[in-house]
């Protein structure tokens, strides 16, 4: 009997607010630890809670981009547990009424687009960082962290494999770096990742199901869901029953191990947050944000097909980024005769280059209108597109314009009959034996007589003139 | 002057004829030769006070005085000062210095108020005797052997010996009206967002308010006035307040045309026979200066204390679980893991009564249980609101016994916590509805003073001010000081 393979998804996702979430302190990445606190995140006495309206405005934003609805009354309640490295020993999150509810992610399958519901995005305060290894039988604790705001993003149960969840992941990924709205970088901790996993056979009811907690890589992500499923259908196929627990996925040994079963599972005791009173929002101001809403990446990548005529690989990969796709609206508006050109040379070219160089487009040496430049040259056939591969290297290296490149390194197309001629007559006399035998009917040769004839000029003679002129001369 | 009000004070230093520095020696002197009796303060910082006021008497020669200014006035030791310990009168804070002050310190600072010290309490605020203290009880006045009530009880018993002419305290439940009551002093719980709460060391965030204890109607009006208004530090504070001439409040000398309400919930059988007929006197008083005393019914006052002992404990049980011994306060010695420290370091910090609220809060909201308690109390609440809006309608302003009893003997209650908190009958569904409240001295029974409480609608202090004024111009009952502390004239 076949096995059905069922997965929600939690995403804790940084929002990229300048202050933490309930006070004024500095959400800045690798300071010094605990120098980025205050008596409001360290949880002293007498000390309340103000709402960052920048991670409201944020949170509202990322429920518009998935189609959601925004509650424009929500509540904040404790989570109440304790541990070090949470000062307050509760947690203020949203629980019984979030910000944003419903939503949905579109994924690409082999089978067309295939929709994926959000259950709810809810605003809550990050705890701080305890360290225990490499101490001797004590523990640190770091709170730059604690208050930093959070948004958790819940999935309905609707993946069936690691693959799709990887795909809602990285779909949801990219619509948060568009919106700039966390900085999500997984390394950071500032994209992380809880999964529900159970198994079913087919039109059965939900399995009992296990959570994977905090994973932030997509590769650890896909294989700890994929050892879960083996684990688990193993555990039935062998008679046994899958125990409600958490798990922890261990990146080294690759397996994952019980962190603490449903009977250890802490009762939150949930309630009200008193300090802070109902977060009410207007429509207009849900409006205006919806307003501010750039384009997003799906319907980036249906516009760069249609109106550039890119292939779905090329609009797919222009489409990454924010950033990225807009250095391409860029490239194109300096260089409008021909967009196809200008993918070509952004995403193969250029992007090789800065990723062999380890850098982002950002950091780019060559700007988009240098780049137009260069693409120029090739459309007025003054360069080949080979040398204009060696001119973007300079470029990178050099930081100078093309024309600048190639006229300092005499690089201009050779289009002049007389002198393209004249180096194919020295071609000729230089093998005769090749000229008679093209003459005999070896056509072949055709391809060792350009080549000679582009290496005689240093690649600088016109591809297309050194075909037609070595037909014609090769008649005799 | 021991015994003058703050009003008094002021007027002597605004006409030059006492100094800043004067008036804190002559307290000080007083709280060196009292204090022993009463635990009346947990803190004292004489050098510091003399500062203050020498500093005050500075800023009174180069620039116009400022509302308090010289004036001094001890808080509470639940309110977080940069200077000297904040302790709530909790082992688990031991120690422990805060390193700002609450936004009313700033405020009484800025209005130039000497503060004088920190005041005896019950153990975060969690009491209605002030036995609860880490410092042992604090003792009232009137009778050495009685309680003071509680929790604001140190400066219940500080102001009605003339320790001090005023100070600061908080309610949340009746801290502030029923040992005001029982100390024979005035005290006001101001609206639930009027002063802000911000740096106040919180017990139930939803009740907690801080507010004045003084010897007159007037000094209550001036206290609040400087303390009160918005904070953008506190979601809660209430940034459109209605303002309130709050000294012009207190000109009322009669009450023509004042509706006032008598719940009968409040009038019931129970209640101490003695306190009950100074009470009924008040009202007839009130009748004489022109009052119309109308009969009114509050129907869910009977469910206001089992609702209260639900929400407060619940709140508080979150509140204090910050004390968990990692980044300040007690710590017990050698914890041998995680689970030890914390629960060893809270079990020596806490006493008896904090862990008891703490238990039932977490209790009230554990899984399963949410629903049936916490739940079905803040349903009761909404009630409770309801029942005053509707009173309301009828009547301008209410008047009930702040407490059904004077002040009992030390260790009489402390064994029975079920019949301590009904000590706070009168006062908790005031707190539950967010009202403003203020008890005032209105007789004595059996010897101790007894309290008459008013009750106003939201933002409506000035309502309370003027009736309260009017009483106390008509009456001399304020005037009254407890003998053996040199007020006898």
């Amino acid at each position: 009997m076949s096995w059905e393979v069922v997965i929600g998804l939690e995403v804790h996702c940084q929002i990229n607010t300048k202050t933490k979430a309930f006070c004024g302190c500095s959400t800045a990445f690798g300071a010094e630890p605990n120098t980025q606190t205050c008596p409001v995140c360290l949880g002293m006495p007498g000390q309340l809670p103000v709402l960052n309206m920048v991670a409201v405005d944020k949170s509202i934003l990322t429920g518009l981009a998935i189609g959601a609805k925004i509650n424009l009354e929500s509540k904040f309640d404790r989570k109440n547990y304790f541990y070090p490295d949470l000062p307050k020993g509760y947690q203020i999150s949203q629980f019984a009424v979030p910000i944003v509810e419903g939503g949905y992610i579109d994924i690409p399958t082999k089978d067309g687009e295939k929709r994926l519901g959000v259950t709810r995005i809810h605003m809550e305060e990050d705890a701080g960082k305890s360290m225990h290894e490499g101490l001797d039988a004590v523990s640190h604790i770091d709170l730059n962290r604690s208050g930093v705001p959070l948004m958790e993003i819940v999935s309905e149960p609707d993946m069936r494999s690691a693959d799709e969840a990887i795909s809602y992941l990285k779909q949801l990924h990219q619509v948060i770096r568009f919106l700039e709205v966390s900085d999500a970088d997984m390394e950071k901790g500032q994209f992380r990742c809880d999964a529900n996993v159970s198994v079913r056979h087919p039109g059965e009811p939900f399995g009992t199901r296990t959570e994977l907690k905090n994973m932030n890589s997509f590769r650890f992500i896909k294989q700890a869901i994929e050892y879960e499923v083996l684990r688990q259908i193993e555990v039935i196929e062998d008679g046994g029953k899958v125990v409600q627990e958490s798990r922890l996925w261990d990146s080294v040994k690759n397996e994952s191990r019980s962190m603490r079963s449903k009977e250890e599972a802490h009762d939150y005791r949930y309630f009200p947050e008193p300090d802070l009173p109902p977060l009410r929002v207007s429509q207009e101001e849900v409006d205006a944000i919806k307003a501010g809403m750039p384009e997003l990446p799906g319907e980036l990548r249906k516009r760069f097909e249609i109106e550039f005529g890119l292939s779905p690989y090329d609009a797919d990969v222009l489409s990454q980024t924010r950033l990225l796709s807009g250095w391409y609206e860029s490239l194109v508006a300096a260089h409008p005769a021909d967009p196809k050109r200008c993918a070509n040379w952004l995403a193969n070219e250029l992007l090789g280059r800065l990723k062999e160089a380890n850098l982002d487009i950002a950091d780019s040496p060559v700007s988009a209108v240098a780049l137009a430049g260069l693409l120029d040259r090739i459309a007025d056939n003054t360069i080949s597109g080979k040398i204009a591969k060696d001119v973007l290297d300079f470029m990178m290296s050099s930081g100078k314009d093309a024309d600048a490149i190639i006229e300092e390194k005499g690089l201009k197309q050779v289009t002049d009959t007389g002198a393209i001629d004249a180096i194919i007559k020295e071609v000729m006399d230089a093998n005769p034996e090749q000229v008679e035998g093209y003459r005999g009917g070896k056509d072949k040769l055709m391809g060792f007589f350009v080549g000679q004839v582009m290496k005689a000029s240093k690649g600088q003679a016109n591809p297309g003139m050194v075909n037609q002129r070595l037909k014609e001369l090769l008649k005799g | 002057m021991p015994f003058s009000s703050l009003s008094e004070i002021k007027a002597r230093l605004d006409a030059g004829e006492t100094t800043a520095v004067e008036v804190a020696k002559l307290y000080l002197d007083r709280i060196a030769a009292h204090n022993e009796s009463l635990n009346a303060f947990v803190h004292i910082d004489p050098a510091h006070v003399l500062a203050q006021a020498e500093a005050s008497d500075k800023y009174r020669s180069e620039h116009d005085a400022r509302p308090l200014e010289g004036l001094p006035i001890a808080v509470k030791d639940i309110f977080c000062t940069q200077d000297g310990p904040t302790r709530c009168c909790s082992k688990i804070l031991t120690d422990f210095h805060a390193p700002y002050d609450a936004q009313v310190i700033t405020r009484l600072k800025e209005a130039g108020a000497v503060l004088v010290g920190k005041t005896n309490m019950d153990e975060f605020a969690m009491g209605s005797s002030n036995e609860t203290s880490a410092f042992g009880p604090c003792r009232n006045p009137w009778n050495t052997d009685a309680i003071p009530g509680g929790s604001s009880g140190g400066s219940a018993a500080a102001v009605a010996a003339a320790l001090t002419p005023a100070a600061l305290g908080t309610d949340t439940g009746g801290s502030i009206r029923q040992p005001a009551s029982l100390t024979g002093i005035t005290g006001l719980k101001p609206t639930y967002g009027r002063v802000s709460r911000r740096g106040i060391i919180a017990f139930a965030s939803s009740l907690d308010q801080a507010g004045p204890m003084t010897r007159t109607v007037k000094d209550t009006a001036m206290i609040t006035a400087a303390i009160s208004g918005h904070d953008s530090g506190d979601a809660t504070s209430v940034d459109n307040a209605s303002a309130v001439d709050w000294l012009g409040a207190c000109d009322a000398t009669d009450m023509k045309g004042l509706k006032i309400g008598r719940p009968k919930e409040y009038f019931v059988e129970g209640m101490d026979s003695e306190v009950r007929a100074s009470v009924e006197a008040a009202l007839e008083k009130c009748k004489e200066l022109g009052a119309e005393i109308i009969d009114i019914s509050l129907p869910h006052t009977e469910y206001a204390v089992a609702a209260y002992y639900v929400i407060a404990p619940s709140e508080a049980s979150a509140n204090l679980s910050r004390y968990d011994s990692v980044r300040y306060g007690h710590r017990c010695e050698d914890p041998k893991d995680l689970l030890d420290m914390y629960t060893r370091s809270r079990d020596e910090g806490f006493g008896t009564e904090v862990k008891r609220r703490i238990l039932t809060g977490a209790f009230a909201l554990s899984s399963g249980y949410y629903d049936a308690y916490y739940l079905k109390a803040q349903q009761v609440r909404t009630l409770i609101q309801q029942d005053f809006i509707k009173a309301f309608e009828k009547v301008d302003i209410i008047a009930t016994p702040t407490s059904p009893v004077t002040a009992f003997k030390l260790g009489e209650k402390t064994d029975d916590p079920l019949t301590m908190y009904l000590s706070d009958i009168y006062t908790i569904a005031v707190n539950l509805a967010g009202l403003p409240g203020l008890s005032q001295p209105c007789g004595f029974a059996n010897d101790m003073p007894v309290g008459l409480q008013w009750i106003a609608p939201a933002w409506r202090e000035d309502t309370i001010l003027s009736a309260a004024s009017a009483y106390e111009s008509a009456t001399e009952w304020a005037t009254r000081v407890p003998a053996g502390f040199g007020g006898e004239s």
